[in-house]
């Protein structure tokens, strides 16, 4: 009875990791499905969208919940930037160079952030939450606030994927780069669409972690490999398998301390990515989108 | 006095230099040569510079060890463990595209950061490894020559050897293999050659030299910890010395750790003279933000670095991209 | 004046050419058809009319206007669709949201269009929610097709259309071609199935190693001796 709770406690606690998790992978997925490379300053740009938010708090002294659409719109408006001075002018000749230009770029990204916001460490106005206690569970209400937040997100996404002309032409790029350019897509302006929403899904992500924890410079980093875990686990490519993705490995990292050292939490998201990849090299959702 | 300060800064300058030389010559062997992707050379430079260490160092109860073996053992111990990671890795990442290499690179590096800082009793954790000797310390005080300049020496040696052996391997059959396989892989793969190995062999050897520079780091600072292995220091700053050498080179690789690390320990002097008082903890990120835009530069402007490879390598490739 | 018109074409890969000095027309209102052997270069005078792959030397003129080396997106908006042989469907899109892309690069209303899409191939409005990755083979090239017809061209280029389909649909797919014919469109297309692409076709080129070896109304090439001993299976 003792673990079947403690592991109930531990779900809840996954599910809000994994939805964390999910944000920055979805980006992460949409980003290689139309520009074909993975993107390592993805989780720097978590932190920027963290601290942007931080930013407009204090200097506007708004709600809390203003951080997150300051946030995305900082971090869209970075990701773009980096996208059009940097990016752009490396994937016309060198794709795969993109793969250590983004990596240096999340150092930069980073550095900047410390730059501004010095090494110290920050967080959210609203102070320590007394959970709710709900059966034996506890819960913080501030978990049911991002789980929302990201279900929200997560949704608007699904309709302008669906729903818009450009969230089409963004799944018919990842579908088939060719066929888009011979159909008359503009290519580079569905690209900077995909910076703008991968962007702020990742700020989503970094002020939904900041609420849940703290802000660091280091924060975006250190999130990077579990949200890569996440995207490879739902298929690399597949927005919508990162959910799926994003749920297992923000769970499997909580429930794994019930059994090891919670330090070890972001090697359990190396291993099961490492063992999908040895097995199920395209993920463990079937089809695309 | 003052220029006994100069000499034994220049000692110390060099010394990084030749063990990032060696890093640089690694990774030229996986990415310059092969086209293997990997951004986590901090954690093969880690498990060579710890196993060595663990390999050499008198009994304690701080961390595994005891085993006091001689330092060419230890070199031998730091480069096999890091083939053996390497060969996991390969092995692992054989079939899939670079970006999963990458991936998984970061991954190992990542996670063993994770086990130094935690596991005390086989690297006493974030305290550290200390106390770990420099080679033939005595002889060469014996013969009047200062400590630093005796590990440089040393350093330097092993340097030669590894671009000996380096540049060797890349004029052999085998390094024009690992070039064809790098150009046109199904080519290569058509003319019979089995490609999968030719990448895991290049992919072992270059994580070995990473190793070898890790043993080397080792014996000359004495002390480790896991700090020394963020990827800024351990990854990041390799990757930005050959792409600015030349990448296919390995004397761009030579090249490149000397440029860069000019570059990245002049930068401590002039933040130090520029920024204001009370401004002094910007310098460190400021001197990564300068680097880092350096690498974005090169990137754009001169992708083939200071030395280029030289010229066959071209041919193909313009016919190849039109066509996508 | 042609609609189209592609002369002398030197132009490959970016290693040797491929073309060495092919020529086209094409007028409103009729079938021309490519023939030629394997590696005659047919598919590529194609891509290099739509600016898929540089040409060196030679000019394409769409409209009197010189459209040489343009990009694939201005070709659109002139009103020139081209259809892949293969991989030329969205496979996660539905039905209906491949015709919307095709359609993308025109503004205003895509009712209108898809009306007339649906019109030339009813199966298409039948399945308009499915995924076109999940259609059969015939079906995909009437979704490629109908991709294509959504800016309604004035040129439709087709890299071979039939291929890798039944006898029964390559059948209709041909009756559709001569149909779209029919609406006043131009269709330029590289065919393998020479004979049944001749029958249909009012005119027909035969390319041999990039260049033209023959050119003459369909019925007369499907008379001569020398192209049916060589293309046509005698």
């Amino acid at each position: 009875m003792y673990t079947l709770i403690e592991l109930m406690q531990l779900s809840i606690y996954g599910i809000v990791l994994g939805s964390i998790l999910t944000l920055g992978a979805i980006g992460v997925s949409m980003i290689f499905g139309i520009l074909r490379f993975a993107h390592f300053a993805h989780g720097d740009l978590l932190t920027v969208g963290a601290y942007c938010g931080l930013g407009f708090l204090s200097l506007t002294g708004a709600p809390v919940w203003f951080a997150l659409p300051a946030g995305m719109a900082g971090a869209a408006v970075v990701a773009v930037l980096v996208d059009q001075a940097v990016y752009r002018q490396i994937r016309r000749t060198q794709p795969v160079i993109l793969l250590i230009s983004s990596f240096g770029m999340g150092l930069i990204i980073r550095s900047v952030v410390q730059v501004i916001w010095g090494p110290d460490v920050y967080s959210y106005p609203g102070g320590i939450q007394r959970p709710w206690q709900i059966w034996e569970l506890s819960i913080i209400p501030n978990h049911v606030w991002i789980l929302l937040a990201a279900v929200v997100l997560v949704a608007l996404l699904h309709l302008f994927l669906t729903r818009t002309r450009l969230g089409k032409a963004m799944r018919a790029m990842s579908d088939n780069m060719d066929l888009a350019l011979v159909t008359g897509i503009p290519a580079e302006r569905v690209i900077m669409i995909t910076w703008i929403i991968g962007g702020a899904l990742a700020a989503g992500a970094g002020v939904l972690l900041g609420m849940d924890s703290r802000l660091t410079p280091m924060m975006g980093w250190s999130t990077l490999l579990p949200i890569f875990a996440a995207a490879i686990v739902g298929g690399i490519g597949r927005p919508y398998g990162a959910i799926a993705g994003g749920m297992l490995i923000g769970l499997a990292m909580e429930i794994s301390t019930l059994f090891i050292d919670p330090s070890y939490k972001l090697a359990v998201a190396f291993v099961i990515m490492v063992a999908v990849l040895i097995v199920r090299p395209h993920g463990i959702l079937k089809g695309a989108w | 006095m003052e220029l006994t300060g100069i000499a034994a800064y220049l000692v110390s300058f060099f010394t990084f230099v030749g063990i990032y030389s060696v890093l640089a010559l690694g990774l030229n062997m996986q990415w310059g040569l092969t086209g293997q992707f990997n951004i986590g050379i901090a954690g093969f430079f880690a498990i060579g510079a710890y196993t060595s260490a663990i390999l050499t160092t008198s009994e304690t109860t701080r961390h595994l060890g005891g085993f006091d073996q001689p330092f060419l053992v230890g070199l031998a111990g730091a480069v096999a463990a890091s083939a053996l990671l390497g060969l996991a890795v390969g092995w692992i990442t054989a079939r899939l595209r670079t970006d999963y290499l990458a991936i998984a690179t970061i991954g190992i590096a990542e996670t063993l950061r994770l086990v130094i800082a935690n596991e005390g009793w086989l690297t006493n954790g974030v305290r550290g490894v200390s106390g770990i000797q420099r080679p033939l310390d005595g002889t060469f005080q014996a013969l009047g020559l200062g400590s630093g300049l005796g590990s440089l020496l040393v350093v330097l040696v092993f340097v030669g050897i590894a671009y000996f052996f380096a540049e060797r391997a890349r004029c052999s059959p085998w390094g024009r293999v690992l070039r064809a396989v790098r150009e046109n892989e199904p080519a290569t793969e058509a003319a019979g050659k089995n490609v999968g190995r030719f990448r895991l062999e290049a992919f072992v050897v270059g994580a070995g030299i990473m190793g070898l520079g890790g043993g080397l780091y080792a014996h000359h600072f004495g002390f480790l910890s896991p700090e020394a292995f963020l990827p800024l220091y351990g990854t990041f700053l390799v990757w930005v010395m050959l792409i600015a050498g030349g990448s296919g080179n390995n004397k761009g690789a030579l090249l490149g750790a000397v440029v860069i690390w000019i570059i990245w320990s002049g930068s401590e002097f002039v933040m130090r003279g520029v920024l204001p008082e009370g401004y002094g903890g910007h310098a460190g990120p400021l001197r990564v933000i300068l680097i880092g835009v350096l690498l974005q530069v090169i990137l754009i402007t001169r992708p083939e670095g200071l030395l280029p490879e030289k010229a066959p390598r071209d041919i193909g490739k313009g016919a190849g991209r039109r066509e996508s | 004046m042609s609609l189209l018109r592609a002369n002398d074409i030197y132009g490959g890969y970016g290693g040797a050419d491929i073309l060495n000095g092919a020529s086209i027309a094409v007028d409103k209102d009729e079938i021309v058809v490519i023939i030629g052997a394997n590696g005659a270069g047919k598919s590529t005078l194609m891509k290099a009319v739509f600016g898929l792959l540089h040409v060196r030397s030679g000019e394409v003129v769409y409209r009197d206007a010189p459209i040489t080396n343009g990009r694939p997106e201005t070709m659109v908006t002139r009103g020139i669709a081209y259809v892949p042989q293969e991989h030329n469907v969205f496979p996660s899109l539905t039905v209906q949201e491949n015709l919307e892309m095709g359609g993308y690069a025109l503004k205003g209303d895509l009712r209108p269009r898809l009306e007339t899409v649906y019109g030339l191939f009813p199966r298409l409005a039948e399945r308009r929610r499915q995924e076109a990755g999940l259609m059969s083979g015939g079906e995909r090239q009437m979704v490629a097709m109908g991709r294509a017809l959504m800016i309604e061209p004035s040129l439709l280029m087709l890299d071979e259309p039939t291929a890798g389909l039944s006898p029964r649909l390559i059948d209709e797919t041909f009756q559709r071609i001569a149909s779209i014919r029919d609406l006043g469109i131009g269709v330029l297309m590289v065919e393998q199935n020479a004979k049944q692409a001749l029958a249909i076709a009012d005119r027909g080129y035969v390319l041999a190693t990039g260049a033209n070896r023959f050119e003459d109304t369909g019925p007369n090439l499907l008379a001569n001796r020398e192209v049916a001993e060589m293309f046509l299976g005698g």
